[in-house]
């Protein structure tokens, strides 16, 4: 497998998302709404009721708040992903693609590196503005700057690619049994519920989401991202494309 | 060029693809006709290495077909057009073609005339901006050819190229393969157009899963179905319908003052059936000679096969 091919393939995908306004908006609007949304909540509580932000209780909320940079970025592959998958199947535009030299691999890798790429910098972005905001919000009640902390950089390092490869690798799987754009990205909703059930788990206490909460569940989440990526390269395989996608 | 024996696939209980032996030689149109389901597009697949075979040999310049290390290899020296054009539509016609050439490992300033050069040829220079999805279904398929030879490969596979075309855009794909076949390229050409069949190609196949005949269309026409003679008569009459009787004619057939026959070769055989009407007292007003065409060959073929 050749990187500059699969490089081929995903700055394909990227020219194509380039003309695709729904995925420019997931892209770039995620990220806008948390990075602007959660300092104007923060802003406002402040002044409405001081007393639900003591400094006692913000670490634990901003932690959370955090989370959400991980959610965003399980959630912003599914649209590029179903696209570049299912979008390909129905324009029948994947025969030619296969039946140029690449390997399965190799055009399965370039199509998440297409999915994910513009994910993991839309997210970094937001996560920017995200930590200039919060900070401003919070800097009087605090006196220090909460963000950028290690919890924030192993969430942002560690535990956000993990979230978006098994966003990918998951859409790949659905996308093989999806017909349209749409269905697939219905189906690729699923993947967000471990991520909002470890926000609740955390919002209740039951997990904590300091550095050794996230890297466990960056153990756990890479775990699943290897059983994903087995079963997403079984299932993009030429003759399996051909022969038995719907 | 290529070459396949006994080439199987089957899907399941079913069978798509069943012992198909054939050769297309250098710098030749092969013609592979067959109604819709008889296994050409499977065909196709397997040779373009898009999908395994179940048994059989198939090899293309030499390559394997079914080879791991092959497939990459003989993928890199065709070129497909498949049945469904398969443009990415949301990228301009020169953006299409220019990814293609970069996959195919074609060098910088190649590439750009081979785009410039097809593009111009195909009348879709102008349009190089416009996204594929704009386009009319001729000029998607002129596209699509335009990608499958944008590396210069040694086999072009086309499936249905002129399937869904008015007949207009059908006739400028036509001559471009007309044009491609000048420069000696090999063709593989899928389709159920008899008419174009003849006109383009070198050899013809027709496939019904099985494979039904093979050869040029000279050899189809005559050698498998033969031809039919029409002799018309002033009159016929028992003596003569019963002295033609006794010749070892096939499908011989009367109507009103007409008789005729299948006959292989007519130059050696019509004289003895005039001569024999002659004897039976008949006038031959006359002799005609009526070459089946590849539509009866490939009707019947099929017919029989189904």
């Amino acid at each position: 497998m050749r990187l500059s091919k699969v490089w081929l393939v995903a700055s394909r995908d990227f020219k194509i998302f380039r003309r695709q306004k729904n995925i420019w908006y997931s892209v770039i609007g995620f990220p806008i709404l948390i990075s602007v949304l959660f300092p104007i909540i923060l802003e406002v509580t402040a002044q409405r009721s001081s007393g639900l932000l003591s400094a006692a209780n913000l670490p634990n909320l901003l932690d959370s708040f955090s989370f959400f940079i991980v959610i965003g970025a399980a959630f912003i592959p599914l649209g590029i992903a179903s696209y570049s998958i299912v979008g390909e199947k129905v324009e029948k535009s994947l025969e030619p693609l296969l039946a140029a030299p690449l390997t399965d691999g190799g055009i399965l890798l370039g199509k998440a590196v297409a999915a994910m790429l513009p994910t993991i910098v839309a997210m970094y972005a937001g996560a920017a503005v995200f930590t200039v905001g919060v900070d401003a919000a919070t800097f009087g009640k605090l006196g220090y700057s909460y963000f950028p902390n290690w919890t924030f950089g192993v969430l942002l390092t560690v535990v956000v690619p993990a979230a978006v490869a098994m966003s990918v690798l998951y859409s790949v799987i659905v996308s093989s049994r999806a017909n349209d754009v749409r269905s697939a990205s219905s189906y690729g909703i699923l993947v967000f519920l471990p991520f909002l059930i470890i926000y609740l788990a955390s919002e209740i206490r039951i997990i904590s989401l300091d550095i050794n909460g996230l890297l466990t569940i960056a153990g756990i989440l890479y775990a699943i991202d290897i059983a994903l990526y087995f079963v997403s390269t079984a299932a993009f395989q030429r003759d399996e494309i051909l022969t038995k996608w719907k | 060029m290529i070459e396949t024996e006994n080439l199987t696939k089957k899907f399941g209980d079913q069978t798509a693809v069943d012992d198909v032996t054939l050769q297309v030689n250098d710098g030749e149109v092969f013609g592979f006709l067959g109604p819709n389901g008889a296994g050409k597009t499977t065909t196709v697949r397997m040779l373009c290495c898009l999908i395994s075979k179940t048994s059989g040999t198939a090899r293309i310049s030499g390559y394997d077909v079914g080879n791991k290390d092959d497939s990459l290899k003989i993928r890199k020296i065709i070129g497909l057009v498949p049945d469904n054009v398969g443009l990415s539509e949301h990228l301009t016609a020169y953006d299409n073609l220019d990814i293609y050439g970069k996959i195919y490992d074609c060098p910088d300033p190649q590439r750009k005339e081979s785009i410039r050069r097809f593009l111009d040829m195909l009348g879709l220079w102008d349009k190089r901006d416009a996204l594929a999805g704009t386009f009319s279904k001729g000029m998607k398929q002129k596209l699509a050819i335009a990608r499958a030879l944008i590396h210069d490969p040694e086999v072009l596979f086309m499936d249905e190229p002129t399937a869904n075309l008015d007949p207009e855009s059908a006739k400028t794909v036509r001559e471009f393969i007309l044009e491609l076949k000048r420069e000696k390229k090999t063709i593989f050409l899928n389709t159920h157009n008899l008419d174009e069949a003849q006109r383009i190609c070198d050899k013809i196949a027709i496939l019904n899963t099985k494979l039904r005949a093979i050869g040029t269309p000279d050899y189809l026409e005559q050698a498998v179905k033969g031809r039919k003679t029409v002799i018309t008569l002033e009159q016929t009459s028992d003596r003569i319908l019963n002295a033609l009787g006794k010749l070892p004619l096939k499908n011989l057939e009367h109507e009103n003052r007409t008789v005729s026959f299948d006959v292989m070769d007519p130059d050696s055989e019509n004289w003895k059936v005039v001569e024999s009407i002659v004897l039976a007292g008949g006038h031959v007003t006359t002799v005609d000679v009526v070459g089946s065409t590849l539509e009866d060959v490939y009707l019947r073929l099929v017919r029989e096969s189904a």
